[in-house]
């Protein structure tokens, strides 16, 4: 089974959509029992950092999602709740991982949000299993993860050069959306199942 | 570097894909999610359905189909048609759109932009202009290019990203439905213009049309209905081709 974490964090539908065609059991759930029996857990978000963060801590399902030990991928902004600390807001984030999250420069030829399909390289370990560098993934971002030892995925945007993904220990979080990005985001979401 | 979209439109009309040369003489084309998840597989990179329904019970249906899209396709898609309103499009956006776009609701009540834009983000919000060439003015029209208003396109575009558009989708009535290419002086003059991505609408017949609206218009996306509804560009040749021409593409 796997829990989608529901702590009112935006629209979330897609995130079952792309479960429900990989044929996966999940169940969206704020109930923390069920959270720690789950196999996998899912913590998807957008909208505003600060604003999720404030509704996960309201819930207290930030120290529950801390002492997790299955494998948990955030997704978007679900990921940078995971990470230290973001400049949306600010606020501070549950340190999961080891990026501080950060505002794009507004440039020329790179439009905040970031939003699109940008390829990804670097690219390490199981999540990318049979997944080659340069593979396009979807965007829709305006605050990034910076790089640092977690990383196991860059993209650039203008001048900027990103997590695109990052992962300690069974914490793994991609900036990028899978469940929109076609058959090479169905495959990430299939290797996080298979973890 | 973010890659330039090819979209495909899709005209649904009571739940079937539908589509018109020059807005009239609508013919049957195909079953709307079949149609998706054909073009997902093939390599688009978002598509955009658009309700042109006149009833309400049509609309009723298309918010069904949105949800069937959802589930289906597994790429960004875009809902337009008949949205006057923040409940119109939350309805949509809960039913699974990722975008929602808005025509002549915009020109009647420019606020609603800005309505749409503080609820969801900018990155939520299309708007799409059509507009016609009269007397060296583009002129913007609503209904499908039948009524003309006041309003020219340089002027609105620039509003309507103030107003927190986060996308603005052309589509020049002179164009469309004459494959005989995109208006690609128009979007050139849009690209330096504003700060948000153009989508160029109307007029593609061949690879070439795509490739100039992309280069010479500066444009950040192309979409088209007719050439990919009928087969006559396959969208792998097509992104092929692209590359070849040095434009970035996802392929």
């Amino acid at each position: 089974m796997i829990a989608i974490i529901d702590y009112e964090a935006g629209n979330i539908c897609s995130v079952q959509n792309a479960l429900e065609r990989l044929g996966a059991q999940y169940e969206l759930t704020a109930d923390p029992e069920k959270i720690r029996r789950a196999d996998k857990v899912i913590l998807p978000g957008v909208g505003n950092a600060a604003h999720a963060m404030a509704s996960l801590c309201a819930s207290g399902l930030d120290s529950v999602i801390r002492t997790l030990r299955q494998p948990v991928l955030g997704i978007c902004v679900g990921l940078q709740l995971m990470c230290r600390s973001s400049e949306e807001g600010p606020v501070e984030c549950m340190g999961l991982l080891d990026a501080r999250v950060r505002k794009f420069p507004e440039g020329a030829d790179a439009k905040v949000p970031h939003m699109g399909w940008n390829s990804i390289g670097n690219l390490e370990g199981k999540l990318f299993k049979g997944l080659e560098g340069g593979s396009y993934v979807y965007f829709v971002h305006s605050y990034y993860p910076e790089l640092c030892p977690d990383t196991i995925a860059t993209c650039r945007h203008g001048d900027t050069l990103f997590s695109a993904a990052l992962r300690w220990e069974n914490f793994y979080g991609t900036q990028f959306h899978p469940e929109k990005s076609g058959s090479v985001g169905a495959a990430i979401l299939q290797n996080f199942l298979v973890l | 570097m973010v890659a330039k979209r090819i979209i495909p439109c899709l005209d649904v009309k009571d739940g079937v894909v539908v589509k018109g040369i020059n807005f009239e003489g609508l013919k049957e084309v195909g079953d709307a999610v079949q149609m998706g998840v054909q073009y997902a597989r093939e390599g688009a990179d978002e598509l955009v359905y658009l309700d042109i329904s006149a009833t309400r019970e049509g609309r009723s249906t298309f918010a069904d189909l949105v949800r069937r899209i959802a589930l289906g396709i597994d790429i960004p898609f875009t809902v337009g048609g008949g949205i006057g309103s923040v409940e119109d499009a939350a309805r949509l956006l809960e039913a699974g759109a990722d975008k929602i776009s808005i025509n002549s609701s915009a020109l009647a009540r420019p606020r609603l932009i800005s309505e749409l834009a503080g609820q969801y983000g900018s990155q939520f919000v299309v708007v799409a202009i059509d507009a016609k060439k009269v007397e060296g003015r583009w002129l913007c029209t609503t209904h499908g290019g039948s009524r003309f208003t006041e309003r020219e396109l340089f002027d609105w575009a620039r509003e309507a990203q103030e107003r927190g558009a986060g996308e603005i989708l052309f589509t020049s009535m002179d164009h469309d439905g004459t494959k005989a290419g995109y208006a690609c002086e128009v979007y050139a003059r849009l690209a330096s213009e504003l700060s948000v991505p153009v989508i160029a609408s109307g007029g593609a017949g061949s690879v070439q049309d795509i490739v100039d609206v992309l280069t010479v218009g500066r444009a950040d996306a192309a979409l088209a209905a007719s050439i990919f509804h009928y087969g006559e560009i396959p969208i792998p040749a097509l992104k092929k081709a692209l590359k070849e021409a040095n434009i970035p593409v996802r392929l």
